[in-house]
């Protein structure tokens, strides 16, 4: 048994390392999050009173291409992943800072889009469309963001050496939590950009 | 050393969890197969927004839109996320998570369609 003791990961009675049940926990209650907030947008859609309206403010172009850098990050993400099991350090540094650079991208094009609608006159109190639309995409901004500060904090510690083969548990539970991020908006990108009455 | 590994070792019977966790190490997709689902999305992504700008039923645009969205995900979940190869448990918490997020989305609309209308 002391053998056992002295192992890289805590052994457990479900065979599954702690972590990562608690992080796939962390996702199921995080889909009830995200859940409630799509509800909301989709229960009062067509409902505001004042303009502007989703049809007067969307650019499904742009829109469309940031949701292609962050499905893009998710095959970036998995790369890196596959590169520490394998031990390769420097193509998991090269993935994770891509990884990390799409992320910012992405943010970079909300923070666009978010200062363009502003400039439309649509805030977060003007009608029911900018209330849901921004708490929605706003909550799932902050997600990415939280996000692309895990894979630096990763990528600055792989840097110093801090990661190696047997930590690839570390750099698969960021890469579920990325590509979580990346589900919810494949479906926030269809049911709020895409479908529109 | 896994569990698997440990009970082997020991001449212990396998339990359920063990069988699944060398499936899990002998039958992770490689780079290569990453990126094909890579490409595979990109073009559903694209299919999508081709539709977008295509004159048709609604009902049949919100059809088609969410059967993709649907693909997509599901892709993203198996092989990005692994759960087509990680322990059953794992798909049992999320499925979980997805039924209950599914169950209160009917509920919040329905209730408030009704107070609203």
């Amino acid at each position: 048994m002391a053998q056992v003791a002295t192992n890289d990961h805590m052994e457990t009675s479900t065979g599954i390392d702690n972590k990562k049940l608690l992080m796939w926990l962390f996702l199921a209650s995080d889909c009830l999050f995200f859940g409630s907030f799509i509800a909301a947008y989709l229960l009062y859609r067509g409902r505001s009173l004042v303009g502007p309206y989703p049809a007067d403010l969307y650019d499904i172009p742009f829109t469309s291409v940031s949701a292609f850098v962050l499905l893009m990050s998710s095959v970036t993400m998995v790369l890196a992943l596959a590169a520490v099991q394998r031990g390769n350090i420097r193509n998991l540094r090269i993935w994770l800072f891509a990884t990390a650079i799409l992320g910012t991208l992405f943010i970079a094009g909300q923070a666009y889009e978010f200062t363009e609608f502003y400039h439309e006159g649509l805030t977060l109190s003007t009608n029911l469309f900018g209330t849901t639309f921004f708490v929605l995409t706003g909550f799932h901004g902050a997600h990415v963001t939280l996000g692309v500060f895990i894979l630096l904090s990763l990528f600055i510690v792989s840097l110093r050496g801090g990661i190696q083969q047997k930590d690839s548990h570390t750099i698969e539970l960021a890469g579920l939590y990325w590509h979580f991020v990346d589900i919810v908006w494949i479906v926030i990108f269809t049911l709020v950009y895409l479908i529109q009455p | 050393m896994t569990l698997a590994e440990y009970r082997k070792k020991r001449g212990e019977p396998l339990i359920r969890e063990d069988a699944e966790q060398d499936a899990h190490d002998e039958h992770h997709p490689s780079a290569l197969e990453y990126v094909q689902i890579g490409v595979i999305l990109a073009i559903v992504t694209a299919v999508e927004v081709a539709l977008y700008y295509i004159d048709m039923d609604f009902t049949l645009l919100v059809t088609v839109l969410c059967l993709l969205s649907v693909v997509k995900f599901a892709m993203v979940v198996l092989w990005f996320m692994h759960l087509k190869f990680d322990a059953s448990l794992l798909s049992i918490f999320f499925a979980t998570g997805l039924g209950l997020t599914f169950a209160a989305f009917i509920v919040i609309i329905a209730l408030q369609r009704g107070s609203l209308t």
